[in-house]
């Protein structure tokens, strides 16, 4: 797996931890090519589909 | 129509509301019970994505009625662009994980086809109001989207019955065409989830189906209601 190091460096401390301004980084791997923004968002997407099924529904009620 | 129907009956309004009263009674067309089993964050990522697309229809009539000049320029139409934006991006990351959870779950049972299948439909058409999005934003991003784009049209024979180097044909479609096929498409899947209940979880369904030992089928009838 092989970046292509062009992203441009968040300028203040409170910046986004990743930079999703500038010019995005890349993910390539033989045919496999993507920005690292999206494949970040892919990422969150999983995460957040397995806490929405594991995390407890708050208030629920004691039904069969 | 029957014999013994009146002319009044005979009418067409009283066939529509006839069938609408059948198919969708007031208490499943606005239940205020669900199943247990809804009890579930990941039932959440529908009604997400639903209010996403609340959002992005309020600021993009914001966008309409103001203009190219004032979303590009302005400190508050880029927050209202910023807004159009971001709600896109609410909206296909909760409809995606949305897609996830009811793919996982089967949820074409029991009769609900129809549900998976306009949802699908849904989906694919968001995609080309969100690209048509990118050609709508007049700057040079969306020339060089377009150009983009109208190759990739032009490999897959598609390229000669629209062009997306149009402006004006894009922003129709943007504006107009597409979202009203969405929101149409979005009020019909709601309407057949009402109609055919949440599908219920594999586990639940075999239960309900295998009563005396018969052989379950797990086709997701909807278990009793809490």
């Amino acid at each position: 797996m092989a970046g292509l190091a062009t992203g441009a460096l968040a300028t203040t401390p409170l910046g986004a931890v990743f930079d999703l301004s500038g010019v995005p980084r890349y993910v390539h791997w033989h045919f496999f090519l993507m920005s690292v923004p999206n494949l970040l968002v892919i990422a969150l997407m999983i995460v957040v589909f397995f806490v929405a099924i594991l995390l407890p529904f708050p208030h629920r009620r004691a039904q069969p | 129509m029957s014999v013994g129907e009146t002319p009044r009956e005979r009418s067409w309004t009283a066939r529509v509301r006839t069938r609408a009263e059948g198919a969708l009674p007031p208490e499943k067309l606005l239940p205020d019970k669900q199943p247990a089993y809804v009890a579930s964050w990941i039932y959440v990522f529908g009604a997400l994505t639903i209010a996403a697309l609340l959002s992005i229809v309020v600021s993009g009539m914001i966008l309409g009625l103001k203009g190219p000049s004032w979303w590009h320029v302005t400190g508050i139409g880029r927050f209202f662009n910023g807004i159009h934006l971001w709600s896109v991006e609410i909206f296909f990351f909760a409809m995606v994980v949305h897609l996830w959870g009811k793919f996982w779950m089967g949820a074409w049972r029991g009769g609900r086809s129809g549900t998976w299948v306009v949802g699908a439909i849904t989906f694919l058409i968001s995609i080309a109001a969100a690209f048509t999005g990118y050609l709508s934003q007049q700057n040079f991003d969306a020339q060089w989207i377009s150009t983009q784009a109208k190759d990739g049209l032009n490999a897959v024979g598609i390229g000669a019955f629209f062009n997306v180097t149009n402006f004006g044909q894009m922003y129709t479609f943007h504006v107009i065409l597409l979202p009203v096929a969405v929101i149409a498409l979005t009020a019909w899947h709601v309407l057949l989830v009402r109609r055919h209940g949440v599908v219920s979880p594999y586990v639940r369904a075999l239960e309900a189906q295998a009563p005396a030992g018969a052989p379950a089928s797990g086709d997701g009838q909807p278990a009793e209601r809490a």
